[in-house]
């Protein structure tokens, strides 16, 4: 019964949030964006025609940048427009709980980037008429993508969360997201390991999202993988919960 | 019923609501008046669930807030402060969402908004994006999300702050056609609106219950109840004086103002329910003064709101 409940409840908030998103202009802002910023980097940074391979190594490398800005955009309404406008008010006197709440929001918007991931599909097109692109790794990737998006996203909501205001949690969010991204990243990494000792440098290149993106673009969903970015999105979720349990007023 | 025991809320170091108890059984209206800043919000978010006491309970037909908050949450309508909405929804948008929340099928829903959208009027603009109405259209619709699921409980934060006086009047009508089955609890700070509507009122201030009595109980606490205001056509205003105040069970008269010939008294009892209108008038008729008006006065909220929140 109380599941039955819950799903209702969460369903009925992830529509109005996955609409809303639609009602404004958010939605086709970011899908433009995000798409031409794809190609962009694709086709002008990673040079896809010149390399002469058909394989999407240098389409999927750029997701977590383009993630670090846009999703933190895509999530920074969540909570902090709830706040400013007092309808928070309203969802917690629902006969909702917190979680449920949560996750119809989270929910939401992860489906939102997952279509917005989805039209990106004719750069496959293109490398499967250029060549023969390994399908089974492609299609990992794209599972990686999307789990690095919620783990992006999970950040985003969390900080929205902690403010009334848009663009404070939009720039905490980028902040957070950088590191999750720089923990991983190969200078860094290099830097690091010139001086610490090896398990430092493990640990803090497991903490990273780039470490994992990468891990399972080479074709292989290990479990591992999926576990880290979902420990990730259940951790920011769970403070999430407690920042908006805790919050004193809207 | 809501029955609310010690209700307590402390902000660091500053006490907003303490020791607030009461009960509002079915059939009853509650008011709740103070001045701003009093913790009447503060006391309506708590029983709602939206902030946690730092002690006390808040139980709502048998269920407390915070320990079976589901169950008790459904049994309340809740209008906060402000009245907030989505703004970037249809109002038919946000209706159906709000009774999907509360549980009603796909079936059911659509018949439960137009309903609730002919209940508050709003049939006319059901198709329009909430943030191109006005503010008395906006309150009503979140109103109407209030009362969408039929509550048994209604917590109205301000219900008819911003209204104007058609408005008003159409939102206490409704309130009142709905008190029969339910419990309503209503902030205000409009003490016109409070003896209109309600049935009990709760004075608050500085986050303690100072007052809990009906509108006309509470009347009769000021100084003006039972007072005998009259005005005269012509006479000498001090001869009237010294001739009233030695009529048994007068405490004191004085004159509030004169204009031309005429003049105008107020008589005060030495005690509330003193009957001292009979003796006044046969002083008027005995001495041949020509009354313009005369009333015994109720008492005025207002005085008494002052009197016990300063």
């Amino acid at each position: 019964m109380r599941t039955t409940d819950s799903m209702t409840n969460i369903l009925a908030i992830m529509k109005r949030e996955f609409f809303g998103y639609f009602g404004s202009a958010v939605a086709y802002v970011f899908i433009v964006i995000f798409l031409m910023l794809l190609g962009f980097f694709t086709f002008y940074i990673s040079n896809f025609f010149e390399m002469g391979q058909a394989d999407l190594q240098g389409f999927f490398q750029w997701h977590p940048w383009i993630f670090m800005f846009l999703i933190p955009a895509v999530a920074m309404r969540l909570w902090a427009e709830e706040r400013r406008m007092g309808t928070i008010e309203l969802i917690l006197t629902f006969p909702v709980t917190v979680w449920e709440a949560i996750l119809g929001k989270f929910l939401a918007a992860w489906a939102f980037i997952g279509i917005a991931l989805v039209l990106t599909f004719p750069m496959v097109i293109t490398a499967a008429y250029l060549g023969n692109p390994d399908l089974g790794a492609t299609f990992c990737s794209y599972v990686g993508s999307l789990l690095m998006a919620g783990a992006f996203l999970s950040v985003g909501i969390m900080t929205s969360s902690l403010t009334r205001s848009q663009v404070v949690s939009f720039i905490i969010a980028i902040v957070i997201c950088l590191f999750f991204i720089l923990a991983g990243f190969p200078p860094v990494i290099r830097a690091l390991s010139g001086w610490a000792p090896a398990w430092l440098v493990d640990l803090v290149s497991s903490l990273s999202f780039l470490t994992h993106f990468m891990s399972i673009q080479r074709g292989v969903l290990d479990l591992r993988d999926v576990f880290y970015y979902a420990s990730v999105i259940f951790f920011m979720l769970f403070i999430n919960s407690v920042v908006i349990q805790n919050r004193r007023t809207a | 019923m809501i029955e609310v025991k010690s209700l307590a809320k402390r902000f660091g170091t500053k006490t907003a609501v303490d020791d607030v108890s009461f009960k509002v059984e079915k059939g009853e209206i509650l008011g709740f008046l103070g001045p701003n800043a009093a913790g009447k919000s503060t006391t309506m978010r708590m029983i709602t669930g939206f902030i946690p006491p730092t002690s006390g309970a808040a139980v709502i037909g048998g269920h407390d807030i915070l320990t079976e908050s589901i169950p008790a949450r459904r049994k309340i309508g809740y209008l906060p402060e402000n009245a907030p909405v989505y703004p970037d929804m249809s109002v038919f948008d946000y209706l159906a969402f709000c009774a999907e929340i509360r549980g009603f099928g796909r079936a059911d829903r659509n018949r439960k908004v137009e309903e609730t959208l002919e209940k508050c009027f709003l049939t006319e603009v059901k198709g329009q994006t909430i943030n191109t109405l006005s503010k008395g259209f906006r309150q009503r619709v979140c109103f109407a999300q209030a009362i969408i699921h039929d509550p048994e409980y209604l917590i109205l934060d301000e219900p008819t702050d911003g209204l104007d006086p058609n408005q008003k009047h159409e939102v206490r009508l409704m309130i009142r056609e709905m008190s029969a089955r339910k419990a309503i609890i209503l902030s205000t700070h409009i003490l016109d609106e409070m003896e209109a509507v309600c049935t009990r009122a709760i004075i608050i201030a500085k986050g303690r219950i100072v007052a809990d009595d009906t509108p006309a109980a509470l009347k009769t606490k000021s100084s003006l109840h039972g007072a005998v205001s009259l005005t005269l056509l012509g006479g000498s205003p001090e001869s009237f004086i010294s001739k009233v105040s030695a009529i048994n069970g007068v405490a004191s008269a004085k004159i509030l103002e004169t204009e031309g010939e005429a003049f105008k008294v107020r008589i005060f009892p030495d005690a509330p329910d003193a009957a001292i209108l009979n003796n006044i008038l046969s002083t008027l008729s005995d001495n041949d003064y020509r009354p313009g008006a005369i009333f015994v006065e109720q008492g005025r909220l207002d005085e008494v709101f002052r009197r016990i929140t300063a």
